[in-house]
């Protein structure tokens, strides 16, 4: 039997307001697969991955979104969670007064609930929590804390890592995950990351950065300019960008044009 | 009535009526009342009635030992500046009285209860008299069914180097008319925190005043919760009579539906408190574009070695916070509600009762999931 994608996205437009910021975006990804979308400052990239998360900012104009199947655009946020989508976030929010360990048991919960699973008892979410913590390499104590309420840049990332990895998504789109990580946190999100490989999941990996795909290698590299997949190829395509940047490709000249 | 015996205090008495008499309810033409409209409880005239109280209460003690009550009762709250305080001292039937001897720590909160009667104004009178170098925690309710207008006045008299914790929690009907005062005397180095909780009442008006001397150090908490068109007034005054006094204060709203909320805070510094160390916040949450608040900070210092701060917020909820809930597989109710919680809680987890801590995040966790914000919206 042939495999069937777990995400299609077909020729998506998106706004925010009157801006215009996706513009036509084909994307199809399997399950097993690892994507990484790279492109300038302002592209679109989180906005992508904002609009296939659920964010009520951006409005789909035009095209559709297939989530195992499924009309993704029809969802809530919560109901796309639930399904197996998880959003590492460009920028974690705040959340005074919500601590971290209470937060991460109503997600798990949740999820479990759509799947008509029982709530999770206490003695195995302690730990399922303190074993994926360790691999995380986080303090405990930031569990105790509220929502990455006072975390450093680097806390927060591995702070979403860590969320991901407790609650095992089926799709994980890491937005600029890698950004403000010293080599020895960035290698221990990578593993965080790798640990997810399967061949019924896929990653989307967003990223400004060749170094992040050394740890964590994509089978597709995606060039996003104003809103479009320009360019689409192998690992070696983030290679060949690091190179020469976005200025050395062809399909960037001809939009500049 | 009671007390004529008492010749002192029936003179007192005698003294507040013709000060009401002579102010008259207050209008919005007053500064204090700018914001607050009392018509509606001129208006419904409901007979007077002695207060039902739950706990130890002033009758009993007047009849008992008049010499210790009069010593104190009258001598702080100002029936000057506040005509209901006038009104309460002239027609005051009963209400609570509370007693700590020098030297003396109670072990448990002592629970005071006022239980409203419909139809009825009921003018409940708390004196609370802690001596020096005691301890005591005591928690003030209110509540009711039904119309009915409560004018409550307290006093607390907190002696050199005590510590004392008052809690009041207003649970009033919807329907209900609530006006309070509370006086607050600080000796010297004594530790006074008050945690104002209104979350029933139609038309609520609290004046929260305190009286700092050398070394004390006051915090007056409050928290309030309006819905439907209820109307929250929360003036607070803290009096740095004398130098190297501290006060804190932290009031936070939630304000949904029709509601509307005033808090004016005063903080006076008088000239000789010098080293005064004084802070104040306001924070609101408002869910309902139909909702307003009205917040204002009053400043007078005379002194200049000083350290004052204030700020006051009024916001709506965090989108993005949201967001990131929902993003999780949190449902949108359930991630308001979270937030809203998380909101309110710094403010109930300063409360030093646990039970009346768990009480009301069980309360506001009920107020929360039974849909009154979808009824109101
Ligand atoms: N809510 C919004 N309202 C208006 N404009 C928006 C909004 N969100 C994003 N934009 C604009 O859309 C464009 C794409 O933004 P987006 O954040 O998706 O870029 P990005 O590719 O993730 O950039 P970066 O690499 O800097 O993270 C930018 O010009 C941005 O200013
Ligand atoms: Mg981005």
């Amino acid at each position: 039997m042939a495999k069937s994608p777990i995400l299609e996205i077909k020729d998506l437009h998106a706004k925010a307001g009157d801006k215009e910021i996706l513009r036509g975006i084909n994307l199809t990804i399997y399950p097993g697969e690892v994507h990484a979308i790279m492109g300038p400052n302002g592209s679109g990239k989180s906005t992508l991955s904002q609009v296939i998360a659920g964010r009520d900012l951006y409005e789909a104009t035009k095209g559709e979104i297939i989530y195992e199947g499924e009309d993704l655009l029809e969802l809530d946020p919560e109901e796309r969670a639930q399904k197996g989508i998880f959003l590492a976030f460009q920028y974690p929010v705040e959340i005074p007064g919500v601590s971290n360990l209470y937060f991460l048991k109503a997600a798990l919960n949740a999820i479990r609930k759509q799947k008509g699973e029982p709530e999770v008892d206490a003695m195995e979410f302690f730990n399922l929590v303190r074993q994926k913590m360790s691999i995380m390499e986080m303090d405990e104590s930031l569990l105790n804390r509220a929502v990455n309420t006072g975390f450093s840049g680097g806390e927060k990332k591995r702070n979403e890592i860590f969320q991901m990895a407790v609650l095992e998504p089926r799709l994980a789109l890491l937005d600029e995950t890698d950004s403000g990580l010293d080599i020895d946190a960035l290698k221990v999100v990578s593993s965080g990351v790798n640990a997810l490989r399967s061949p019924d999941r896929a990653i989307l990996v967003i990223t400004h950065y060749q170094r992040l795909l050394n740890h964590i290698v994509p089978d597709f590299v995606h060039v996003l300019a104003e809103g479009r997949i320009v360019k689409s190829g192998g690992k070696e395509l983030a290679l060949a960008l690091e190179e020469s940047g976005y200025a050395g490709l062809e399909e960037f000249a001809e939009i500049a044009r | 009535m009671i007390m004529e015996t008492v010749s002192g205090l029936s003179e007192l008495r005698k003294r507040a009526a013709e000060q009401f008499e002579s102010q008259g309810y207050p209008t919005t033409r007053n500064e204090e009342w700018r914001f607050t409209n009392i018509a509606p409880i001129v208006k419904a005239q409901f007979p007077v009635a002695a207060p039902v109280v739950a706990g130890p209460s002033l009758k009993d003690a007047l009849e008992a030992d008049p010499e210790l009550i009069e010593a104190h009762l009258g001598r702080y709250a100002s029936t000057a500046d506040n005509p209901f305080v006038a009104l309460n001292t002239a027609q005051f039937e009963d209400g609570a009285f509370v007693q700590v001897p020098a030297n003396t720590v109670l072990p448990e909160p002592i629970d005071i209860e006022f239980k409203a009667l419909q139809g009825r104004t009921t003018h409940p009178r708390t004196l609370i008299v802690v001596g020096p170098n005691s301890q005591v925690q005591i928690i003030e309710r209110y509540s009711g069914a039904g119309k009915y207008f409560t004018n409550a006045v307290t006093e607390i008299v907190v002696g050199e180097n005590s510590i004392v914790e008052h809690i009041k929690l207003n649970e009033e009907s919807r329907e209900a008319f609530h006006v309070a005062t509370i006086q607050a005397r600080l000796g010297r180095n004594a530790n006074f925190k008050q945690h104002n909780v209104t979350l029933g009442g139609a038309l609520v008006r609290n004046d929260i005043n305190a009286v700092l001397s050398t070394g004390s150090e006051g915090t007056v908490n409050g928290f309030y919760f309006a819905n439907g068109k209820q109307h929250i007034d929360n003036h607070t005054a803290i009096d740095h009579a004398e130098a190297y006094a501290a006060s804190h204060e932290l009031y936070k709203g939630i304000l949904d539906g029709h509601s509307t909320a005033v808090f004016n805070g005063k903080i006076y510094v008088r000239k000789d408190a010098q080293k005064t160390d004084a802070k104040q916040t306001n924070k609101n949450l408002v869910l309902s574009e139909n909702a307003s608040i009205n917040t204002k900070p009053e400043l007078q210092i005379l002194a200049d070695d000083v350290r004052c701060t204030h700020g006051a917020t009024v916001g709506q909820l965090d989108q993005e916070a949201l967001f990131y809930l929902q993003a999780r597989g949190i449902n949108k109710d359930e991630a308001r509600n979270l937030l809203i919680y998380a909101f309110a809680r710094d403010v109930i987890e300063r409360m030093g009762v646990e039970r009346i801590r768990q009480y009301l995040e069980k309360a506001l966790f009920e107020v929360l999931t039974h849909k009154s914000f979808a009824e109101s919206a």
